[in-house]
């Protein structure tokens, strides 16, 4: 990322500055699924302070607890989860909070949205009664009123012939449009808080943008602050306001949109970002993360990315960093190594060669002896 | 296509240069009535008319949204199903009329590796017989069999000693790494490489990506790259052909394409997709498609693209408008510079 060192004032990108009232804190949250093995740490501290109208996102790869982190926000989780810290949904505490006390947040204030649009609709009902029952379930309203009302909301998402359409199951949708019908069926409370967990993995490219511009049209619309979760580093790139790259279920680095992609100060998003293939340049070698990330059962202390780290170092495996600050004052990233990253690339921090180059060699030789 | 292009035909079959190439592939799969007789009552075109080349030592990457025809092709390609009409000429040979000996012959050379490294390794077996067994099928295990598979592990960056371990003790990278090592056994030309990377994390995913460079690079293998993900095309193709309901709708370099698109599908394909990169991304200009695919059972008369063109909806007036509704547009050069199958093509640069 050399030659991106700069911040400047014109190109600055948020839509939003951190201006509004806080809607969602999140304090220490923490989980844990009891399993054989021990107990699965999913989340191990997660905190942010989310604001009206702003979009945070959240990235990390598959196991990370980006989506756990959500549906303990929800209260969505089976029972059997251990969650411990802290949810508030202005002001009002919403873990350990009652089933019928939830039920009067989820759905109205906070709205989520599902990565798979197959799933999240019941086949057995028409997508009308689904997003007039949202509206209900809510609002006291009679039945036809309602339906009025989920009509408005699919054309609101832009689903041609609204008023045919209700009468339609999810199976008879395409996959673009059941997501619009489940950002519909978010929108119809006028919700504080949208959550989109992988709103767009399901879908093709060309679909994925139009379901986009439908997510953004609805969040100005509602005007609700949305927690973006994606592994897309793209879509994060276009949507959100400030992010928060998770690893093994702690965030290790925020900031806002510019601090991420262009002053990253901690090495996995570092190298997440050298792994990506470019659209928009000739890329030479790309940087894989070498390794997997780590089981998150009975955890060794220190740095969890030290495995797959090429800068660790003693005091990695000892001591797990905490969250500090970096280049300005909302730019936090935990590492103790983060200095050494200040003007890299990465191809100077991460090796790019993957294979064995001396039985490669000795392969290619073999292959020409046998042709 | 057309006549024009059928003209020019002959002598491509199979050009000096070309390693492998389709003719006028097209695969369509029956759509049976119900009840007792399953007569035939309509067909899922999912290969209309396919052609392209593959060099010695080239990565031809074939991309497109789901249901365009890509992995059929890939299939296709490899005789793995029948094609309704068309030939696939490799080293002289067209592969369609082959024998199933001679095919299995044949096969040592062109040799794939699946999307989902979940689903192509059997789970029963362990890592050294999975990748010893194409060397078994072909007789070739027993001339130092046993070191060939440790040496193809080393060579994948994986380690010997994992040879005993069974699919499930290893993550996806490294099972696709697996998949690549046993594509590998029997030292192919030719590698068709179906979505290899798309069910990975991106930071996995690149190591399976420059695995896949360095290979080609000191084995000279040739590459037919399927995939959905424009980007991850443009790293690793020489040539890309954009694919739309069963036919290539625009082709040419890697950067023929990027800097100059010339065919409106190809655009919006590539201004869907997301930079990672705040200040680009947000500053771009986007054409946006609207509605989805439609059934490649019955698609659109005259271009297939024009039900979700922006161009067509936008900017043509009625009687250009006729003209893509009635008249297939040939995928030729026009005067694009490259190979485009839209009657108004217009070079434009989106990123």
């Amino acid at each position: 990322m050399t030659g991106t060192e700069d911040y400047l004032a014109d190109t600055a990108v948020s839509r939003n500055g951190a201006s509004g009232e806080v809607v969602l804190e999140v304090t220490d949250l923490t989980v844990g699924f009891p399993s054989d093995d021990g107990l699965v740490e999913a989340v191990r501290g997660v905190s942010y302070q989310l604001r009206s109208g702003e979009v945070l996102g959240i990235v990390g790869e598959s196991g990370s607890g980006k989506s756990v982190t959500s549906l303990a926000v929800m209260g969505l989780l089976p029972g059997n989860a251990r969650v411990t810290g802290s949810v508030k949904f202005r002001g009002r505490e919403l873990i350990g909070a009652k089933e019928s006390e939830l039920n009067s947040v989820r759905g109205r204030n906070v709205a989520m949205i599902f990565q798979d649009p197959m799933t999240s609709l019941n086949p057995v009902y028409s997508v009308g009664y689904q997003v007039a029952e949202a509206v209900r379930a809510h609002q006291k309203v009679g039945r036809a009123e309602a339906m009025n009302r989920a009509a408005e909301l699919l054309e609101l998402v832009r689903i041609p012939n609204p008023r045919q359409r209700l009468e339609n199951y999810p199976h008879e949708l395409s996959g673009g449009m059941r997501q619009r019908v489940v950002i519909a069926i978010a929108m119809a409370n006028d919700p504080d808080v949208i959550i989109a967990d992988e709103p767009t993995t399901a879908l093709d490219v060309t679909v994925q943008a139009q379901i986009m511009e439908s997510l953004h049209f609805a969040q100005e619309q509602t005007g609700a602050a949305m927690i973006l979760i994606t592994h897309d580093l793209g879509v994060i790139a276009g949507q959100a306001d400030r992010v928060m790259v998770m690893y093994a279920g702690k965030p290790v680095e925020t900031g806002t949109v510019e601090d991420i992609f262009y002053t990253p100060r901690m090495p996995y998003t570092f190298g997440l970002l050298g792994s990506l293939p470019r659209l928009d340049r000739i890329s030479g070698r790309l940087t894989p993360i070498p390794g997997a990330p780590p089981a998150v059962v009975n955890m060794p202390p220190g740095c969890p990315f030290t495995p797959r780290c090429p800068l660790s170092v003693a005091v990695c495996e000892e001591e797990e960093p905490v969250l500090e600050q970096t280049t300005g004052p909302g730019h936090l990233a935990a590492c103790h190594r983060s200095d050494m990253l200040v003007g890299k690339s990465p191809g100077d921090v991460f090796e790019t060669t993957v294979v064995d180059t001396e039985a490669l060699a000795q392969f290619v030789q073999t292959t020409e002896e046998h042709s | 296509m057309t006549a024009e292009a059928l003209r020019k035909d002959p002598d491509a079959a199979g050009g000096p240069s070309a390693i492998l190439s389709a003719h006028h592939l097209v695969k369509n799969f029956p759509i049976r009535s119900k009840g007792l007789l399953r007569r035939q009552i309509g067909a899922v075109q999912a290969v209309s008319d396919v052609s392209f080349e593959l060099g010695h030592g080239e990565t031809l990457g074939l991309v497109g949204e789901s249901g365009c025809g890509k992995s059929t092709t890939a299939r296709l390609v490899l005789n793995l199903i029948p094609a309704t009409s068309g030939q696939v000429f490799y080293d002289g040979k067209d592969l369609t009329t082959l024998s199933g000996k001679a095919m299995r012959t044949l096969r040592q050379d062109l040799q794939s590796v699946f999307q989902d490294p979940f689903a192509s390794l059997d789970p029963r077996m362990p890592i050294n017989e999975i990748i010893a067994e194409p060397l078994r099928i072909h007789g070739r295990y027993d001339d130092g069999g046993r070191q060939q598979v440790q040496d193809l592990l080393r060579t994948v960056g994986l380690k010997p000693e994992h040879g005993n371990r069974f699919p499930h003790e290893f993550s996806g990278g490294q099972r696709q790494r697996i998949g690549v090592a046993r594509a590998l056994a029997l030292r192919p030309k030719v590698l068709v490489l179906d979505e290899p990377v798309s069910a990975l994390d991106v930071s996995i995913q690149a190591g399976v990506l420059n695995l896949l460079d360095e290979l080609q690079t000191e084995l000279n293998l040739s590459y037919l790259f399927v995939s959905h993900d424009l980007s991850v095309v443009r790293h690793i193709a020489d040539r890309i052909a954009v694919m739309y309901l069963g036919k290539i709708v625009e082709t040419g370099t890697s950067d023929e394409l990027f800097d100059g698109s010339a065919h409106p599908y190809t655009q919006a394909l590539i201004s869907a997709i997301p930079l990672p990169d705040p200040r680009k991304e947000r500053a771009r200009e986007r054409i946006t498609v609207v509605g989805d695919v439609p059934s490649p059972a019955d698609p659109p008369s005259g271009c297939r693209f024009r039900t979700r063109c922006p161009k067509f909806a936008g900017e043509l007036n009625d009687t250009e408008r006729a003209r893509c509704t009635d008249e297939e547009p040939a995928l030729t050069v026009r005067d694009i510079g490259h190979p485009v199958a839209c009657h108004f093509a217009r070079r434009r640069q989106m990123i």
